[in-house]
């Protein structure tokens, strides 16, 4: 079948590395290592992002002790960056410290709902693609922002659904929808979804992933919950590659009205 | 507009917002609880007699809003005591008085790091000549290279004495006004520069303006006879400082006045009450930092735990030089809770909740 085989042959591709998952997770929250390890494990994820002022290689346990490097991938992010200056800085310690040079840029000067700065994202962006970082930006649902930030080399753009943590799903949809439409690069829905059924609506739109974090790691049941966002983003994918029906107003009979004429 | 976070608290209605709470109907509870976006009138009605039959709820919202905004998740810190020299309020020639040089100041630091804390918190009592700006610099740029993260809570100093020690790699400031009420505060401030109640309450602007990213605010409760003024000017200064200095994280503290030896507090605010504040903050900011010190109890620190609190001490000595060496300088207050942080921090893991030693990088 077509769609089988496209569902077979569907890998998702940022700046050449192939993920077997379109979930990527976010690690604060967590009850614990132990949780935060074993929903790694349950859920699939083959990308993570930690903040570096969480990292402490020196304590003897350490959030990346929950992370297994042979399997997933390590993404960085420069969560407390107020601005470019100190976003570039913090990748840079990051690179410094021997951690993979994918970075997930994070400004959000405002630490109550923690929206992107624009200005600072695309400047930092900016000086980080040209310094040879792999950039996976998190900014606002704004389609023209999307494009300079894939003009300046970035791997993908992840624009936010709601606020972070909000778990409030995708409020932003419409504009989701044309940077979708528009993205010559990947487009990861990165914040808010609060929901499997949010991830699998994310997915049927076309975003070629989502990032999770609070949904999780808040859940009554982090492991479990994990597994239902893996199922559900296969889901969302699914759909997505099936060509979803359009939606109508009026009700359409399947057995059409004129097919007597034929 | 106002210029300050100071001018805001000063305009406000606290008698208004005070007579509310006595005020406040079943129906005002109701309306606080449901609402999604809280203002300081639903705020005095949390706090009132009514919203106390329903303190369950409010437990109970207060847990959510919590773990959604910051997980199953503590922050630990530890206090390092600088020193105890002090012209404001105590005039007792008898207490031990002790100031630990910079190179005391780190050897403390590494035992505390030793411990696991990677956030410390530097406090001094109010003796300018000795604990200068100078000598809190020098302590600062001794930590910096080693500790992460560096707040301090010492007496107020002016805009660039905090861009000073802001460029030295102290991101946090914490100044408690202690009380709101100025007639209260000048009872209690008979001498130095602590006397002065509005140069006090401007510091957590002076300190925004120069660089600090963390402001810690704090109400001294049991100071005077009615808490809830207290309480209703903490919120209100920490809706303030949100407004104000909006890439500031804003956290609160609420030490309770607890009878020590040779010390009976006037007014103690009983354990209901406190988790009824605890509560009724959370619901009003839902992103701002709870913090609890040593004071507490182990029992009654690990019940906070799941109704608010984001942030807290742990094996704190409050005498100057109490962690590397064994210190016979007077205890800045009696702790409660003498568990070691490895011992709390296991209590956290018991209880669910990952305790977070590091949360900051300095740039």
């Amino acid at each position: 079948m077509r769609v089988e085989e496209a569902c077979m042959d569907d890998r998702l591709v940022i700046a050449g590395r192939e993920f077997g998952s379109r979930l990527f997770l976010g690690t604060g929250k967590f009850p614990s290592n132990q949780a935060l390890r074993a929903t790694i494990e349950a859920c699939g994820t083959e990308l993570v992002t930690v903040a570096l002022r969480r990292v402490d290689p020196t304590a003897t346990d350490d959030i990346l002790d929950a992370i297994p490097p042979e399997r997933v991938l390590l993404l960085t992010n420069t969560s407390g960056a107020v601005d470019a200056t100190e976003a570039v800085r913090l990748a840079r310690l990051a690179r410094a410290a021997g951690l993979p040079e994918w970075i997930k840029l994070e400004v959000t000067p405002d630490p109550r709902y923690l929206l992107p700065d624009p200005v600072e994202t695309l400047k930092a962006a900016e000086i980080l693609c040209a310094d040879g970082f792999v950039v996976l930006p998190y900014v606002n649902a704004d389609p023209i922002l999307c494009k300079r930030l894939e003009e300046a080399g970035c791997a993908t753009v992840m624009p936010l659904g709601s606020w972070i943590g909000s778990n409030q799903g995708l409020r932003t949809r419409a504009a989701l929808e044309i940077i979708v439409e528009q993205s010559l690069v990947p487009v990861v829905v990165d914040a808010g979804i609060g929901a499997p059924s949010q991830a699998a609506e994310a997915m049927e739109l076309g975003a070629d992933a989502v990032l999770v974090n609070t949904a999780i790691g808040t859940a009554g049941d982090p492991v479990a919950m994990g597994t239902a966002f893996k199922l559900a983003v296969e889901a969302g994918r699914r759909g997505f590659l099936a060509g979803l029906p359009t939606v109508a107003r009026v009700a359409d009979a399947s057995s059409p009205l004129t097919g007597f004429l034929s | 507009m106002t210029l300050t976070a100071a001018d805001d608290v000063l305009a406000t209605d606290f008698d208004r917002l005070r007579a509310h709470v006595d005020d406040a109907t079943p129906l005002d509870v109701e309306r606080a609880l449901r609402s999604p976006r809280r203002s300081l009138a639903d705020f005095a009605a949390l706090l009132s007699d009514a919203a106390g039959d329903r303190l369950e709820e409010l437990a109970r919202l207060s847990h959510e809003t919590t773990v959604r905004r910051f997980g199953r998740t503590i922050h630990l810190f530890s206090p390092l005591y600088l020193s105890n020299e002090c012209v404001s309020v105590c005039a007792d020639n008898e207490v031990p008085r002790r100031t630990l040089s910079p190179e005391e100041v780190l050897t403390e630091a590494r035992e505390l790091r030793a411990r696991g804390f990677r956030h410390l918190l530097l406090v001094s009592g109010e003796h300018a000549r000795i604990v200068s700006k100078d000598y809190l610099v020098e302590c600062v740029s001794a930590l910096a290279p080693e500790i992460p993260s560096i707040s301090v809570e010492v007496q107020v100093w002016d805009t660039d004495t905090y861009r000073r020690l802001a460029g030295a790699g102290c991101e946090g400031l914490v100044v408690y006004q202690e009380t709101y009420d100025r007639d209260v505060y000048a009872a209690v401030h008979l001498k130095g520069k602590k006397r002065n109640y509005d140069w006090r309450l401007t510091a957590l602007d002076r300190g925004a303006e120069a660089g600090m990213r963390r402001l810690g605010i704090g109400a001294l409760l049991g100071l005077q006879d009615d808490w809830r003024v207290d309480a209703l000017a903490v919120a209100a200064h920490a809706r303030a400082l949100l407004r104000r200095w909006w890439r500031c994280e804003v956290t609160i503290s609420l030490p309770r006045l607890r009878p020590a030896a040779g010390f009976e507090p006037e007014h103690v605010v009983d354990d209901r009450d406190f988790v009824q504040l605890l509560c009724a903050l959370r619901l009003l900011l839902p992103d701002t930092g709870l913090v609890l010190s040593t004071r507490e109890n182990p029992a009654f620190r690990d019940s906070l735990v799941r109704l608010g609190v984001t942030h807290m001490s742990a094996g704190s000595h409050t005498e100057p030089g109490g962690y590397a060496s064994p210190s016979d300088a007077e205890p800045q207050f009696e702790v409660s809770d003498d568990r070691s942080p490895r011992d709390v921090a296991a209590a956290l893991r018991l209880a669910g909740y990952d305790p977070v030693w590091k949360d900051w990088e300095r740039v």
